[in-house]
């Protein structure tokens, strides 16, 4: 299975995303923002990090980058694009998923262990899983996803949310919401499920030494999906 | 402009140097010289108080590949890899403007590692504030803390451990220390060394604007109430940039193009082109006409002095300038060729066609003025008499819960947080352990780092503090499975125009010294922040020590958090109920006085590598050094950590069991045990002499100190944990 991993001026966390591909078993290349072309890939990544050190807004600026006209007609042709973090501030801003990423409630960034829930595995990304709580882990200060009462209906009629922040039992309450995000919204798809971006890292959670190994079961199934 | 005595005294040059500066030159400066001396000459960059005693520390070691006198030090840690690290403050800017202060702090500890060829690995931090009452220090804090944060985040480099105290003498001056470790192949560290002539001096990185204009300066100098009147000498960070330039520099860095490489940190242009040309013994030519500028008509002397960040000085091989231009292109970044090596021996500089200043390099460093300062040696205090009265009042649980929610034994969570501490996926013991500990990327091996410090002991006598500090860094190191490699430090004083701060910083230096000496625990790195002090009155003596360790197979960490109900907790070291400078003297007695504790290098040692061995036999199933609120807090800490508990065995020494639980006698750890390995443990801990004793025996969640004393874990969490949420949200 081919991957590909886009590296913006910014971008901090394509290493790591390059790492857990590759450990998982996929043939992971590292492609630059100001190239025009794709390699051939199963699957595109838009890593963490900080891109254009996320002036102006987070991921705008990234999401105007040569190569995301190639990602986004990816991903309109059908093929599996997910964004991770910056990435998923990146999806937003390119108009692949719906909705905003605004400021974190308490005006910190926020670094801890989080537990999500999949609501929705009719999908090439959760398919198969056997849990449906997660321990993941989130690092950012622009997490708080919000959007209007109208986009908010068509997600939830669409069934487009991935994830949500949750305690380990799977209650989503305020309690459990790290950032202020409607909803405890922690990802999101795009109508056909093809494009997801959420704001945990997967990548961050492939080891028993790091902070869990919920990221491995994810990855392991991503790829067995894809298969 | 027209220079005399006067202009270099507003330029902090005393009068006899500038006298001394006209002789060398044997004309008067003009104003851009003059500018360039006092940037060279400010105890920031010349070290002109300290250079004496500094010589005394011990920098050579079978671990180390470069002491003092680079970017940063390097440490061998074996199959060609190395560590490349250092500490350095940032006080004075944090003071006046915390998160750009805080920030560019940050930023340029890294660029000191990434200089040397190292990709950043793992970032640390040293920072203390006034009394928490102080109506300073919660927007100090918080915004000391969202600058670290926003660089450190920003660069993805992970932010593993840090400490953070309060205590009033830092009421008018903070104190904001870095530190960051790099990973580099040994065969490829680049050093700041020039050579060869005619060889292309190139600028990379951002443009050159006026901030930070005499930031070194301003560093050297106590502050007084026109302080706010400082904040254009605060240099202004840009993370982005600075992550672009790593990438740049590195990618750079994996040819073979540069001769030498300077970061432009304190003093900017003026000190990384000195720095180069002197340890080359050669001269330079710039035009600074070519030095890319952000705003119009920037005369030589702001050239010279700005202190704008994410800023490099190569000096590169001659024909290899096309493809380093195609480099720093491709990451948007400013490349500018300004000068090239010269055999003069002089620093020259041009603008508009003319020659602005022509000076020897030497007179800039190596005859820059050292001072032997008069300074005063400190008393041993007199060791305070408790009466037995003083405990009776008290209760084990209300003094716990009072030293739990301590500030400065607090859980810092709050601030660890909002850094970054697992990117790069390597972070295998985040903040709030002993030491942060990251593996060696795609190895078996590890690196623990942790920083340290101990003011009050410093404070009530020097000679002792110094020692302990190092000691503590040690214990931290060993505590997490690491053998203890080297140390950096950051030497945070007052005044050393007065006697008596600079006595302490004598005998400070001295007591790191000897540890540092005994324990074979090198320094490689470090920085000296004097004239912490508003008006008259400095900070309390601050050393920060940052230490390294390796832990040869990671698999072989040890955490703090208890693991096993039934196992045993032993304590490594004597316990002999030293009171006197404990957190509980000071906040349970309301008592100041007194010597600290004792620090015995021989047990230090021997406790420390007996620890070692049982952890290298895989006894250990976790460890927590004893140290500030003594063993009780300690144990205290891993029972939150692991959420469990512990049943005591009846105390069977002499000691009341204030002093027993309280007290700070140095090198004492606590260690988790399985029960059949009690025997072997003993009998090596018994063999190397080391002072053992049981505590007591793991449980659910509850601590049984004795019938009387008990508390759930529960509770000792919530004293642990809300005082510095609270406190921020008060």
């Amino acid at each position: 299975m081919k991957s590909s991993v886009i590296t913006f001026p910014g971008s901090n966390c394509d290493r790591d995303m390059d790492v857990a591909l590759k450990k998982f078993g996929f043939n992971n290349k590292m492609v630059w923002h100001n190239d025009s072309e794709l390699p051939k890939s199963d699957l595109i990544v838009l890593p963490g990090g900080f891109s254009y050190g996320d002036y102006l807004r987070c991921g705008s600026m990234a999401s105007k980058s040569k190569i995301m006209q190639s990602v986004i007609n990816f991903a309109k042709s059908g093929g599996l694009v997910m964004g991770v973090c910056n990435g998923f501030q990146i999806l937003v801003e390119a108009g692949l998923v719906p909705g905003v990423l605004l400021r974190n409630k308490y005006l910190q960034f926020i670094c801890k262990n989080v537990f999500v829930k999949l609501e929705n595995k009719e999908n090439s990304y959760f398919k198969n899983l056997d849990k449906n709580i997660l321990e993941f882990h989130i690092a950012h200060n622009e997490g708080n996803y919000f959007c209007t009462n109208d986009q908010l209906k068509e997600i939830e009629d669409n069934n487009q949310i991935a994830l949500y922040y949750c305690d380990n039992e799977g209650q989503i309450n305020e309690n459990f919401n790290p950032n202020g995000s409607i909803k405890n919204i922690a990802g999101i798809f795009n109508k056909n499920k093809n494009v997801l971006g959420m704001m945990p890292h997967p990548e961050r959670m492939i080891d028993q030494s790091l902070s869990g190994e919920d990221g491995s079961l994810f990855f392991k199934n991503l790829i067995n999906n894809i298969r | 402009m027209l220079v005399n005595q006067k202009v270099a005294v507003e330029h902090g040059l005393k009068a006899e140097e500038y006298e001394k500066i006209c002789k060398l030159l044997k004309r008067t400066p003009n104003i851009t010289e003059l500018g360039i001396f006092s940037a060279m000459w400010n105890e920031h960059c010349s070290y002109k108080s300290s250079r004496l005693h500094l010589k005394k520390m011990p920098t050579k070691g079978k671990k180390v590949i470069q002491g003092p006198g680079e970017n940063a030090g390097v440490i061998d840690i074996e199959d060609g890899d190395a560590i490349v690290f250092k500490i350095e403050s940032h006080n004075h800017p944090s003071f006046i403007e915390p998160y750009q202060g805080a920030a560019t702090g940050v930023g340029g500890i890294m660029r000191d590692v990434f200089t040397m060829g190292a990709r950043p690995i793992a970032n640390l931090n040293s920072i203390h504030f006034g009394s928490p009452q102080h109506k300073k220090t919660k927007n100090l804090l918080r915004g000391v803390v969202h600058g670290i944060g926003g660089y450190g985040n920003c660069m993805g480099v992970p932010t593993i451990a840090g400490q953070t105290s309060f205590d009033s003498s830092y009421n008018g001056n903070i104190l904001v220390n870095a530190m960051t470790l790099g990973l580099v192949k040994k065969n490829k560290i680049f050093y700041s060394k020039a050579a060869g002539l005619n060889k292309p001096v190139i600028y990379v990185g951002s443009k050159t604007g006026r901030d930070g204009i005499h930031g070194a300066s301003m560093a050297s100098a106590s502050f007084d109430e026109k302080i706010e009147e400082k904040k254009p000498t605060v240099q202004v960070g840009d993370p982005f940039t600075e992550k672009l330039l790593l990438e740049a520099c590195l990618e750079l860095m994996s040819g073979d193009s540069i001769i030498a490489i300077q970061d432009m940190g304190a003093a900017g242009l003026t000190s990384s082109s000195i720095e180069m040309a002197s340890k080359g013994n050669l001269g330079i030519e710039i035009n600074l006409n070519k030095v890319p500028c952000r705003e119009l008509k920037m005369t030589p002397y702001e050239i010279m002095l700005s202190e704008s960040q994410e800023r490099m000085l190569i000096v590169l091989e001659n024909g290899k300038e096309e493809l380093a231009k195609k480099i720093f292109d491709k990451w948007n970044l400013d490349f500018a060729i300004i000068g090239k090596t010269t055999n003069t021996k002089n620093i020259e500089l041009f603008f508009d066609n003319k020659q602005v200043a022509n000076i020897p390099v030497n007179t800039l460093v190596e005859n820059s003025p050292m001072y032997d300062r008069k300074w005063k040696k400190a008393k041993l205090p007199k060791k305070n008499k408790l009466k037995k009265e003083v405990f009776t009042k008290l209760k084990i649980k209300n003094v716990l819960q009072k030293i739990l929610s301590n500030q400065n034994i607090c859980s810092k969570e709050w601030i660890w947080q909002q850094y970054d501490h697992t990117v790069m996926g390597d972070t295998i013991q985040k903040p709030g352990g002993d030491s942060g500990v990251v593996r060696v990327h795609g190895t078996d091996k590890a690196v623990a780092a942790s920083v340290d410090s101990s003011a009050v002991y410093c404070w009530a006598h020097p000679l002792t503090g110094g020692k302990q500090v190092v000691a503590e860094s040690w214990r931290n190191l060993i505590s997490v499975g690491a053998t203890p490699t080297a140390i950096t430090n950051c030497l945070n004083f007052g005044s050393p125009e007065n006697e008596d701060n600079m006595g302490e910083f004598v005998e400070c230096v001295e007591g790191i010294s000897e540890a540092s000496e005994y324990l074979d625990f090198p320094v490689v790195s470090g920085n000296v922040s004097f004239y912490n002090q508003t008006k008259e009155v400095g900070i309390k003596p601050t050393p920060s020590i940052g230490g390294v360790g390796l832990i040869k197979n990671y698999k072989k960490m040890i955490t703090m958090d208890l693991k096993e109900i039934n196992n045993l907790i032993l304590v490594i070291g004597k316990t002999e109920g030293h009171i006197d400078q404990s957190l509980f003297a000071r906040t349970i007695l309301d008592e100041k006085n007194g010597p600290p504790p004792e620090v015995n290098l021989f047990n230090e040692k021997n406790n420390g590598e007996s620890l070692l061995s049982l952890i290298e036999k895989d006894y250990i199933k976790s460890a927590h050094d004893i140290s500030l609120g003594g063993l009780l807090t300690a144990i205290s800490k891993m029972c939150i950590k692991g959420n469990k508990g512990i049943k005591f065995r009846k105390l069977k020494n002499l000691l009341n069991k204030f002093e027993y639980f309280f007290a700070e006698d140095q090198g004492r750890y606590l260690i988790e045990i399985n029960l059949k390995d009690l025997v072997n443990v003993k009998k090596i801990l018994d063999k190397n002499s080391v002072f053992h004793e049981e505590l007591g025996v793991i449980i659910e969640k509850e601590m049984i100190i004795d019938e009387k004393t008990k508390l759930t874990i529960d509770e000792l969490r919530s004293y642990n944990t809300n005082w510095l949420e609270n406190y921020m949200d008060s």
